[in-house]
């Protein structure tokens, strides 16, 4: 637990030196499919206008066209909505929002019918968002048409009653009953007032602009950042819409701030708040869902051309340079969404090299080429070899008028991996009795080797190699930590690695015995030695005492190493003593999966051996000779003279009689038929009905025999 | 030991008492006595048939002597109540003796049946 502890301060103090280090991208193809993606309008038309304006505001800054059925479906909408009495101020907003982008048919009187219609609600407004959307409903016609009157008469009196919302921290809130503010409250309430001032139609009075101002100066003073140098804006309550948090808050300032600037001169916000907002619009990268690449896309618009200061963006388009095929840094500057930048040149100011904070002073121009609008260093500073920098760079406008209209960002620092071939040279292996050697063989690594070497207890094992990297220095890895020599049982090495892999050089040997039992070693290095002692008398009991053959394999690798190679480099033969009573034993080696999960031995099931059957000829035999009594016992009846003439002779009792043998011989018939398919159920159902009936019959036939035969006996 | 021709004749002679005292029964008994013969002829057969194949399926072989068996019990039982000479069923009509034989050996042979397999 304390390993992983340490092994976590280490990470920090790593990330730490990289402060204010990051790379930024602007808008690119990948925005363009996830717009494509995210915005399926479901039926041909979207949910509501307010999706179908965010949808079609962002296909059209990204460029991209739109389906003609889809346009029909959503101006037909916007056409009910407009025409329609019962909408109020927020649907006529939306709806114009959308017929500004789609520019459906409207009626020049349906406008006008609108205008008075929002001009009313502009004066009965309390509240923020009723100002918001009758406003921006105006505006928007303003745009629109040019035929109609929107004009505001009471202006001054309108951003009074606006600037009233609004509290001393910079924040704003919704309406006088409502104490809670928040800023995405603020972007709104400017975006409104910058509205307001676009439509007034006699002038506004100077100070209450002057006041405005300061009021979103000290808006900006509230602002967070993150360490990578991204501004933001942060909403601890949920606004009207329903939708929190960072993205639509910072938007909402972003909106509000470029309206008001657009509509007013002067306004003083630090360009590198302005480059930091971009810089945290940019840092998403592509969002996941419609909402949020919608508040990206639109604020990076309204950035591209704001009249405070237009951000740039300068990237590279690869980080990771190669020595051996002489890549050469690639640097390109843009606008947020990827439009062409002013005349401008790049220069390369400082190198620093991973964990040193000073570095000289280079400025060293970078090579423009026109055609492909990319800045090249064609070649890299004297000193950066192999290992990881921090390149800073600074972005020089040709112009000096643009000095006051865009925002380069100081100097810009960007993490930069230069990679390389390692080259292994004097490795030697060695085993040693006491300080004598007693056999040394060379290596070539990183080539094949098959070693075969024996050992016994009192010697040593002793492996030593050099690292140049490909300027002939020696290879200075990070500082080899010695928490490292602690991660030697198998799960916590597998995190040490995972972690510090990326960053520092591990050159590991690994002694695996023939049973599976691992053990590994840290080579130790000094400058460009690296070289190990393995000490089999005080590893003995680390070896859990096994004797016999020991694969070695070496590992050297690094994250610029380019050729880092896991060699086997072949067998030790140790000859360690026997274990004494109560030693521990060697971990149990993992199972194999596939063994585990893999077909099981077959199962041979012992069935009960079926009863002997006699052959079909002796049954049948018998058969007959059961047959036989039956035969007899009606020969007999005939020898004794069997006759019926006792049956009844005149009709209806010979019928009954009829019908009782009938009946008898119907039983016997169901009998047969239960042992053959039926079950008890139906058998006893159908025995039921016959017995009644035959008992019926028989009592009928039996005593019209009795009393015949009582007649015969009285007479 | 050595039979004495006169218990030889005495045999002989007692055979034919027997005879002849058995041929004055009534038909209607004979025929009863006929039909206990037959059934014991059967249950014995079937009992053979067993010695010689062995006993599986048991339940068949049950079924089938006791179905003999109860047949030649219920006759019997027939012949009893039917038979004049006997004074202690003689006001049972015989008619009413015959259809209690029939309806037992109706549900004797149900059960058989059930039993067969």
């Amino acid at each position: 637990m304390t390993r992983s502890v340490g092994i976590i301060v280490v990470l920090l103090a790593v990330a730490s030196i990289y402060e204010a280090v990051a790379l930024f991208h602007p808008i690119s193809e990948s925005h363009r499919s996830a717009a494509l993606e995210l915005f399926s309008a479901v039926d041909g038309s979207f949910s509501s206008l307010e999706e179908a304006y965010e949808a079609l505001r962002t296909f059209e800054v990204l460029g991209i066209e739109q389906k003609p059925d889809i346009k029909d479906h959503t101006c037909n909408s916007v056409v009910d909505t407009l025409s329609s009495k019962s909408s109020n101020s927020r649907d006529l907003y939306h709806a114009l929002r959308v017929n500004g982008l789609l520019k459906c048919k409207t009626s020049k009187e349906a406008l006008t019918g609108i205008t008075s219609r929002l001009k009313d609600a502009v004066k009965a407004a309390t509240s923020l968002l009723d100002y918001y959307h009758s406003i921006g409903g105006l505006l928007l016609i303003k745009d629109q048409s040019s035929e109609v009157d929107v004009l505001l008469e009471n202006a001054d009196g309108i951003l009074r009653s606006i600037k009233a919302l609004g509290q001393s921290d910079g924040r704003w809130r919704y309406s006088s009953n409502n104490p809670e503010s928040s800023t995405y409250a603020a972007g709104l309430a400017f975006e409104t007032i910058s509205g307001v001032i676009s439509l007034a139609a006699s002038a506004i009075d100077e100070n209450l602009i002057g006041t405005l101002k300061k009021d979103i100066a000290k808006l900006f003073d509230s602002i967070e950042k993150y360490d990578d140098g991204s501004y933001y804006f942060d909403d601890k309550h949920i606004d009207a819409s329903g939708h929190q948090g960072l993205l639509s808050a910072t938007a909402a300032v972003v909106r509000g701030l470029t309206t008001f600037a657009s509509t007013t001169d002067g306004l003083n916000i630090p360009e590198d708040k302005i480059l930091g907002v971009a810089r945290f619009f940019l840092g998403i990268g592509v969002p996941g869902n419609s909402k949020d690449l919608y508040y990206q896309i639109d604020s990076l618009s309204h950035l591209e051309n704001n009249r405070v200061s237009v951000p740039l963006i300068l990237s590279l388009p690869a980080t990771v340079l190669s020595l051996t095929s002489k890549d050469v840094l690639k640097v390109k500057v843009n606008t947020v969404l990827g439009s062409v930048a002013p005349p401008l040149s790049v220069k390369l100011m400082q190198v620093f090299s991973s964990g040193s904070k000073d570095a000289s002073v280079l400025k060293q121009e970078l090579h423009f080429d026109p055609k492909e609008a990319i800045h090249t260093l064609n070649d890299l500073p004297e000193g950066v070899d192999i290992g990881e920098y921090v390149f800073a760079f600074e972005i020089v406008l040709s112009d000096p008028e643009h000095k006051r209209k865009f925002a380069t960002g100081g100097r810009i620092k960007v993490p930069v991996h230069v990679t390389g071939v390692v080259k292994v040279d004097d490795a030697k292996v060695a085993v040693l009795e006491g300080d004598i050697v007693e056999s040394e063989k060379k290596l070539d690594l990183p080539r094949k080797t098959d070693l075969a070497l024996s050992a016994n207890h009192l010697q040593k094992l002793h492996l030593s190699f050099l690292l140049t990297t490909p300027f002939g220095k020696p290879f200075k890895p990070h500082q080899v930590f010695h928490q490292l020599l602690d991660c030697l049982d198998f799960i916590s090495l597998y995190v040490c690695l995972t972690y510090l892999s990326s960053v520092y050089l591990q050159a590991l040997l690994k002694l695996r015995h023939e049973s599976g039992v691992e053990h590994i070693f840290v080579v130790e290095n000094s400058g460009r030695h690296f070289e190990i002692t393995l000490d089999f008398l005080g590893l003995v009991e680390k070896f859990y005492y096994l004797s016999g053959q020991y694969d070695i394999e070496l590992t050297v690798g690094d994250a610029v190493m380019e050729n880092s190679f896991l060699q086997p480099l072949g067998s030790i033969d140790l000859d360690l003593p026997k274990a004494p009573e109560k030693t521990a034993q060697p971990p149990p080696q993992a199972v194999n999966p596939y063994l585990r999960y893999g077909p099981k031995a077959e199962i041979a099931h012992i069935f009960r051996v079926p009863e002997k059957r006699p052959p079909q000829e002796v049954s049948f035999a018998f058969l007959g000779l059961v047959l036989v009594p039956f035969l007899a016992f009606l020969v007999g009846l005939l020898r004794l003279g069997v006759n019926f003439k006792n049956f009844p002779t005149s009709a209806i009792p010979a019928t009954f009689a009829i019908l009782f043998h009938g009946g008898i011989a119907a039983v016997l018939v169901l009998y047969a038929l239960f042992w053959l398919k039926l079950d008890l159920f139906t058998t006893l159902k159908s025995l039921g009905i016959i017995g009644i009936f035959l008992m019926f019959v028989g009592h009928r036939t039996l005593s019209h025999l009795a009393s015949t035969s009582a007649k015969l006996k009285s007479a | 030991m050595v039979r004495s021709p006169a218990t030889k004749d005495d045999a002989h002679a007692l055979f034919h008492s027997l005879r002849s005292a058995y041929s004055a029964t009534p038909t209607n008994l004979k025929i009863i006595d006929l039909y206990v013969v037959f059934a014991v002829f059967t249950a014995l057969i079937q009992v053979v048939y067993l010695a010689v194949v062995g006993s599986f399926p048991f339940n068949s072989f049950l079924s089938g002597v006791l179905s003999c068996v109860g047949t030649a019990v219920l006759a019997v039982c027939l012949r009893i109540q039917v038979n004049k000479e006997n004074k202690e069923f003689k006001d049972l009509p015989p008619e009413r003796a015959f259809a209690d034989f029939v309806l037992c050996n109706l549900v004797l042979h149900l059960v058989i049946m059930n039993f067969l397999g």
